[in-house]
């Protein structure tokens, strides 16, 4: 549970005085529900976060925005003011309930302590079911005091709910068919993947045929970026082969993805010449964005395990075909770090060191922007749940939070937030949390003083009207760790980047390595916003 | 496609908030509300009537999103063809004049309607039917001179024997 207490929540936090669970006091109620995202992240349980009412549940809100775009399960339980003044525009009173309903997959106001038990359980199935999201718990200060003779009900029911269908053998027939008419297949592989704990599955068909996989963002680990089908990313800073192999594709079978912009470019123009299964879970994401040749409704587990055994039903395993050895030859081709700029020290190079120096299980997280670019493009996701990254909404300052809960949730695995100097400082107060409550993890901040990003996007699209981005490389991150009662470090080589690292994750305690790289770095490839695959832009 | 008028049938939770849901997630997803009308069916399902102006496309997302939200238990599409589709409207018309008050009366009857409310300087007449039909009847009585309208918005059910209902788990 991370929170925060407050005037409308004392009650609650009060009974967690003598509970066994534990608490972790957060400085900031939006980094208590990223870390609760980093807890469910890495788990797969339901995260949890706690916030009084008013500033505490408005501060929520962005993490429950992540959350929501990100499909990631978490309860957030906020203080709520007497019954009798809701409505009075009371002290510390936010209407969280009309703020949070669009970015929460539902939320509930118990109005007497009766309701409690059934709304908590519903709230913790509804945020682990069907495609799973954040659940806000709103308790007024009297309801959370209120003594009641209660029956908790074994089961709940919500009657507009269906979550977790079986696929339809039909949909799932007809898809098997198109697969494997078709010559230039490729799997394009989301989130959903991870959510549902399909890797296996997805290994296994994509083995069976011979056919590349390339993920999402959110798809990073869901299919081990070692492997030799494996292509990487696709989208607005895709690898170079996974756009090519794209470009080149008949068919694209897209499991548990929702095709956001940011994977597409131009919905117009992606990948006109292929057709689109589109698997999902959740049925409002098929044709919202992309059109879909053929649909199949289901989780990836069970939509992945059906398929192939459809699949093998009507087919023989592969052996070499034309397509794979075009698949060879482009990833060949196509497998370059890209150009860097003149720093000492190079953003993709760092990230391959640092994949030498983790375990394949351990878990890295991301800031939002050039870290978490080249994190995805040169960092290799060995296994899932093993790269934590805000995909949907982009949260500046989620890596490091986010990183806490993932330690929380895997306390024996190292966990390391890849970091840009522009967002760490955003959330950079979890130091404490971090140092206090013993959760140590190590944050590298790719330092360039600019807002990275921002900075390259100016570059290229604003003919180098740099504005708004300069950082001036304050604050010394060194001194800052220091301050909080963590370790700090200053890099200027790889040796002395690797040296860091593996004392960080040796010694166990919280570190920051500060690594001094050129404001001018661009993160490439590149898809020019509104572009398409074709425009890839590569140095 | 063509965008056209488009009338979902939908069941949902009878409770506060379920409105203010539905309403939000139009908004959001910026389809556009022509009307909307609910009342209870029993005491823990209401029927909400929504019409909406859009394309094939659109309708099929609306569709969808609706299925989404947790409170919304049924949603079907009712195709014009298929459906008797109604919409009560009162409409206050000036009668300055007492000549044309017969003329009044006498529109109101072969429009199957009825008159209300009759005051000195205006009267009211209730009429029901399709939009279209209300749309026409209000252009006649321009004329006269139209006060005042209310209109429920479109409420609907499926012709034949069909029904929409909350389906067993």
């Amino acid at each position: 549970m991370f929170g925060i207490p407050g005037g409308a929540n004392i009650p609650l936090c009060d009974v967690l005085y003598e509970s066994p669970i534990r608490w972790v006091l957060a400085r900031h109620e939006q980094c208590a529900a990223h870390m609760a995202e980093g807890y469910a992240r890495a788990s797969g349980a339901v995260g949890v976060c706690v916030a009084t009412s008013g500033p505490g549940a408005t501060n929520l809100v962005t993490g429950i925005a992540d959350a929501y775009m990100d499909s990631t399960p978490i309860v957030a339980f906020t203080g709520q003011v007497p019954r009798a003044m809701v409505g009075m525009d009371a002290f510390q009173e936010a209407d969280i309930i009309g703020i949070s309903t669009p970015v929460t997959k539902y939320n509930f106001q118990p109005r007497s302590a009766n309701e409690i038990p059934e709304v908590v359980k519903k709230a913790f199935y509804l945020a682990s079911t069907g495609r799973p999201g954040p659940v806000l718990v709103d308790l007024p200060k009297d309801v959370q005091t209120e003594v009641s003779e209660i029956e908790f009900p074994e089961k709940v029911v919500v009657r507009g709910y269906r979550p977790n269908r079986d696929p339809d053998p039909l949909q799932v027939k007809k898809a098997a068919e198109m697969l494997l008419e078709a010559e230039r297949p490729v799997i394009l592989a989301g989130g959903g993947v991870v959510n549902a704990n399909a890797t296996a599955e997805l290994v296994s068909l994509a083995e069976y045929l011979l056919t590349p996989v390339e993920t999402t963002l959110m798809g990073k680990g869901a299919f081990p970026e070692n492997h030799p089908l494996s292509l990487g990313l696709l989208g607005m800073h895709g690898t170079r082969m996974s756009n090519a192999v794209t470009l080149e594709a008949d068919l694209i079978l897209a499991v548990g993805m929702r095709f956001s912009d940011r994977t597409t470019g131009n919905p117009r123009e992606f990948a006109a010449g292929a057709k689109i299964i589109h698997m999902d879970i959740d049925s409002a994401e098929i044709g919202k964005n992309i059109r879909a040749d053929h649909a199949v409704v289901s989780d990836a587990k069970k939509g992945l395990r059906a398929l192939l055994s459809a699949v093998a039903e009507l087919a023989a395993r592969r052996q070499d075909t034309v397509w794979s050895k075009r698949v060879r030859e482009l990833k060949d081709q196509l497998n370059g770090e890209g150009k860097t700029n003149s720093s000492p020290l190079s953003p993709p190079k760092l990230m391959k060191h640092l994949r030498e120096l983790l375990p394949s299980e351990g878990i890295v997280t991301t800031e939002v922007g050039q870290n978490q670019m080249w994190a995805a493009l040169h960092f290799q996701a060995l296994t899932p749940r093993t790269y934590i990254t805000s995909g949907g909404l982009g949260t500046m300052g989620f890596g490091f939070p986010a990183a806490l809960g993932a330690k929380v949730a895997k306390p024996s695995t190292p966990v390391v937030d890849i970091a840009g100097d522009g967002s760490f400082i955003m959330t950079e107060q979890e130091l404490a949390t971090s140092v206090v409550e013993k959760i140590p993890v190590l944050v590298t901040v790719l330092n360039n003083s600019v807002l990275g990003m921002v900075a390259q996007w100016q570059r290229l699209f604003y003919n180098r009207r740099y504005f708004g981005v300069n950082l001036k490389g304050v604050p010394d991150f060194a001194k800052l760790a220091d301050a909080y009662g963590a370790e700090g470090r200053r890099v200027e080589s790889y040796g002395d980047f690797r040296r860091a690292v593996a004392e960080a994750v040796r010694s166990e305690v919280t570190t920051v390595i500060d690594i001094p790289i050129s404001p001018e770095e661009n993160v490439f490839p590149m898809i020019p916003p509104g572009k398409s695959l074709k425009d890839m832009l590569w140095e | 496609m063509p965008e056209q008028r488009r009338v979902i049938a939908t069941l949902v939770e009878h409770k506060p908030g379920v409105l203010f849901r539905v309403s939000g997630l139009f908004r959001r997803r910026n389809f556009n509300i022509e009307s909307i009308s609910v009342g209870p069916v029993d005491p823990e399902t209401a029927r909400m009537t929504i019409t909406i102006n859009a394309d094939e496309n659109t309708l099929r997302q609306v569709v969808e999103q609706l299925s989404k939200l947790l409170d919304v238990i049924e949603v079907t599409e009712l195709r014009s063809s298929k459906a008797v589709i109604r919409e009560l409207a009162l409409i206050k018309v000036t009668t300055q004049d007492p000549a044309k008050r017969s003329d009044v009366i006498q529109y109101a009857n072969i429009f199957r309607g009825r008159v209300v409310d009759v005051y000195a300087r205006s009267l009211i007449v209730e009429i029901t039917g399709t939009p279209d039909k209300i749309d026409a009847f209000i252009e006649l009585m321009q004329e006269f001179g139209v006060r005042e309208i209310a209109r429920t918005g479109i409420t609907a059910l499926s012709r034949g024997f069909e029904a929409l209902e909350v389906k067993g788990r």
